[in-house]
């Protein structure tokens, strides 16, 4: 079946653009943060979305003997992982080596292009199907392909409607969360010919029968790995529809894209891991494919690839690495918790971002991948009420990490207002003098300021009102309630 | 299509190789450690003090002998890992035939196989698996027989109403069940096929996600087959309003057969 995958959405268009003019991130931004909130529908239909995951994942965690401790394992894990990379990193590498595989080292996300590319040409693909992979969606791999002329399919459901919308993913675990059953009825029916229905089995079933013919036709698979077994040499991957375990099945050459943070030393750790990872990102016991792949198919395996390739990333994980501060959102396993937990997440939604990880975890990382002075402004887009941190299964200080964020960019690229405006409150605070009058003039002024909406003010009190002022200051109430007594 | 065919990619860039500059970006970027994550739990802390002082051996701390009981419980004794296997099974949706023995497994086959009306059912040989297809009512097609080409194999698959396969073991803690590239039909048997049918003695059911994969480990030592799957419930997705749906793209139903 001949398939139109000219996609229409505007929101590849606005990443893109993202992208490539950073400076106006920040004001895009804002605009879209405005748009989401105002989108009253939007927001219910998101928290909607939300409401069984909090029910399912308190269930699961439930039955832990000890949730924390859980935590601490995986923290622990990672931390050790992590902080030895130096060592793990090349013996995984050799491991994965003596096992048939074949590793290819990318610096940057044009390096890593390049190379997943030669390999597609190499293998002379006609036909390549990929299963999902949040750092492909980071080297913007698709657009790469496509460019070549290469036709791929992506095979996650949530990711082959984003795909059909023209749209990145929403949120890096559910990547189609904000789109309603009748949008996708209406795409199918236009880009896949198919009757319109309402039901969410009928239109997973529809993309399982359209998905079939292209895993036995495609020549290359392409998947990503949620972590890299140091002393086996084995990928592993975590998926619920069983679309990577046929991406990396049938076709001749499997390629697959980690970043190097990926690494674990023992076989041992994935006991820990696969099950917090899967309570933490969706509230399963065990997410339902979690599969170890150690190379091509052996020589007696009844099938399997013939070639394995593994592309190990660094694209300025190395520069997150060497701020041991921040080293810890390196131990991140893309569970997605604190996106599902963050108020913030909830109403600005995942594309206002304009990240390829979104939420607060994408908010750290983000001015690591793409510069601190273009990006710092989702440091600012946290109420810091710290249930990002609490959700973290492997225990990211992720609420401190913003406001690190924030001080490193006050120290790099120090506003000049901001820095005004803290010296002026200095001279006020320490004159008490000054202090009084001055709070006599504000309070008298409230009036003044409401009625005159000057442009500063303006776009607060177009939705807010200003608060009414007392008629004494808390000083004067103080002293006459003393006086009182 | 597009440029000539780029045979060695990773030599595109002059000076040192990309594995080189970033492990060289790795050494210096760890010469200051980070410490040690902010531990909740007791237990732990008191476990990480020699980690951290042997530079850090992390979770090797915690060695498989030590029990984890502040995972979820997979069951001490045989009878409790049977209870809570089952028990997570039914609650993923897998179904679950507990059968006395081989002639009832038989029955058992015989009758899905003419209920369901299967045409054809792909199996890998296995001791466990071959004396149930003695008197199948339908076609069978082993994917582990010598000579089938690969290309052939992929559709001869595709048209199997059902996969049928053992496994290396079931997962009480968390309902899993393990299965191999090497003994369980290859990588295809077990995701292909609508139906997957697994086919298991209750000797094979073990606590914890740790203990599979340590009995793995030592079953395959420094030879693991290409692939090993942890297949927790059949096939799911969530992705459309978060409603959950069976079937995504693997097997619709995951039926368990626990012979003895």
């Amino acid at each position: 079946m001949a398939t139109d995958t000219t996609t229409d959405g505007p929101a590849a268009a606005h990443a893109a653009a993202a992208e490539q003019s950073p400076r106006g991130a920040k004001k895009r931004f804002l605009h879209d943060a405005a748009e989401s909130v105002r989108d009253v529908d939007h927001r219910a239909f998101v928290r909607k979305a939300l409401g069984g995951y909090y029910v399912t994942r308190d269930a699961q965690k439930a039955r832990y003997g000890n949730w924390e401790t859980a935590r601490d394992a995986a923290s622990l894990a990672k931390w050790s992982a992590v902080n030895r990379l130096d060592e793990l990193l090349p013996r995984f590498a050799d491991n994965f080596t003596a096992n048939g595989g074949q590793v290819h080292w990318a610096r940057d996300a044009e390096e890593a292009r390049e190379i997943i590319l030669g390999l597609v040409r190499a293998a002379k693909a006609k036909a390549i199907i990929k299963s999902k992979c949040m750092t492909s969606e980071e080297v913007h791999l698709n657009a790469a392909l496509e460019q070549e002329g290469y036709g791929v399919v992506e095979s996650d459901l949530g990711e082959f409607i984003q795909q059909l919308r023209g749209e990145p993913p929403y949120h890096f675990v559910f990547p189609c969360m904000h789109v309603r059953r009748g949008e996708i009825s209406d795409l199918f029916s236009k880009h896949l010919g198919t009757a319109a229905t309402d039901s969410p089995e009928e239109l997973t079933m529809i993309a399982r029968r359209h998905m079939r013919q292209l895993y036995v036709d495609a020549d290359v698979g392409i998947t990503g790995a949620n972590f890299l077994v140091a002393e086996t040499g084995q990928i592993s991957i975590t998926e619920n529809e069983g679309n990577a375990r046929l991406t990396a099945a049938l076709p001749r050459v499997h390629i697959a894209l980690a970043g190097i943070e990926k690494v674990v030393e023992h076989l041992d750790d994935l006991a820990v891991l696969l099950p917090i990872l899967a309570t933490a990102g969706t509230g399963q016991p065990m997410t339902c494919y979690n599969t170890l792949y150690s190379g091509p198919a052996r020589p007696g395996e009844c099938d399997g690839p013939e070639e394995m390739h593994l592309v190990l990333l660094d694209n300025s994980r190395t520069a997150i690495l060497a701020d041991p501060e921040q080293r810890d959102s390196l131990h991140c396993i893309r569970c997605g918790a604190c996106l599902n937990v963050c108020p913030i997440f909830k109403n600005v939604g995942g594309f206002t971002y304009g990240t390829t990880y979104q939420g607060p975890i994408g908010s750290v990382i983000t001015p690591h991948l793409r510069g601190l002075a273009d990006w710092n402004h989702l440091s600012g887009a946290s109420s810091l009420c710290g249930a990002c941190t609490d959700a973290c299964p492997v225990r990211i200080d992720i609420h401190h990490h913003l406001l690190h964020n924030r001080r490193n960019a006050a120290r790099t690229a120090p506003n000049r207002w901001e820095k005004l405006g803290h010296k002026l409150f200095v001279a006020v605070a320490t004159r008490p003098w000054l202090f009084a009058t001055g709070g006599a003039l504000f309070r008298h002024s409230l009036k003044l300021l409401k009625w005159l909406r000057p442009p500063l003010l303006s776009d607060w009190l177009a939705t807010r009102d200003l608060p009414a002022a007392p008629a004494a200051s808390f000083r004067a109430q103080w002293a006459s309630r003393q006086g009182g007594r | 299509m597009s440029a000539p065919a780029n045979l060695s990619p990773r030599s595109s860039r002059p000076g040192p190789s990309a594995r080189d500059t970033i492990l060289a970006r790795v050494r210096e970027a760890l010469r200051i450690p980070a410490p040690p994550p902010h531990l909740k739990s007791l237990a732990a802390e008191e476990a990480a003090v020699p980690a951290a002082g042997q530079g850090h051996s992390g979770l090797s701390i915690l060695p498989l002998e030590v029990a984890r009981p502040w995972l979820p419980d997979g069951g001490d004794t045989p009878e409790e890992r049977r209870a809570i296997l089952v028990t997570n099974l039914e609650k993923l949706r897998a179904i679950v035939h507990q059968v006395p023995d081989l002639t009832a497994a038989t029955e058992l086959v015989f009758t899905l196989a003419r209920e369901r009306d299967w045409q054809r059912v792909a199996y890998h040989g296995h001791e466990k698996v071959d004396p149930l297809l003695a008197g199948i009512p339908c076609a069978t097609h082993r994917v582990d027989a010598p000579g089938v080409h690969p290309a052939s194999a992929k559709s001869a698959l595709e048209a199997c109403d059902a996969g049928i396969s053992a496994c290396e073991a079931l997962v009480a803690q968390t309902g899993s069940i393990l299965v191999s590239s090497a003994t369980c039909g290859g990588r295809g048997l077990s995701i292909v096929p609508h139906v997957h049918l697994v086919v298991a003695t209750p000797d094979q059911i073990v606590s914890t996600l740790g203990d599979a994969l340590h009995e793995a480990q030592q079953r395959h030592a420094g030879r693991m087959p290409s692939m090993l799957s942890f297949i927790t419930g059949p096939s799911r997705t969530g992705d459309i309003e978060r409603i959950l749906v069976l079937g995504a793209h693997g097997p619709k139903e995951l039926i368990v057969i626990l012979v003895g």
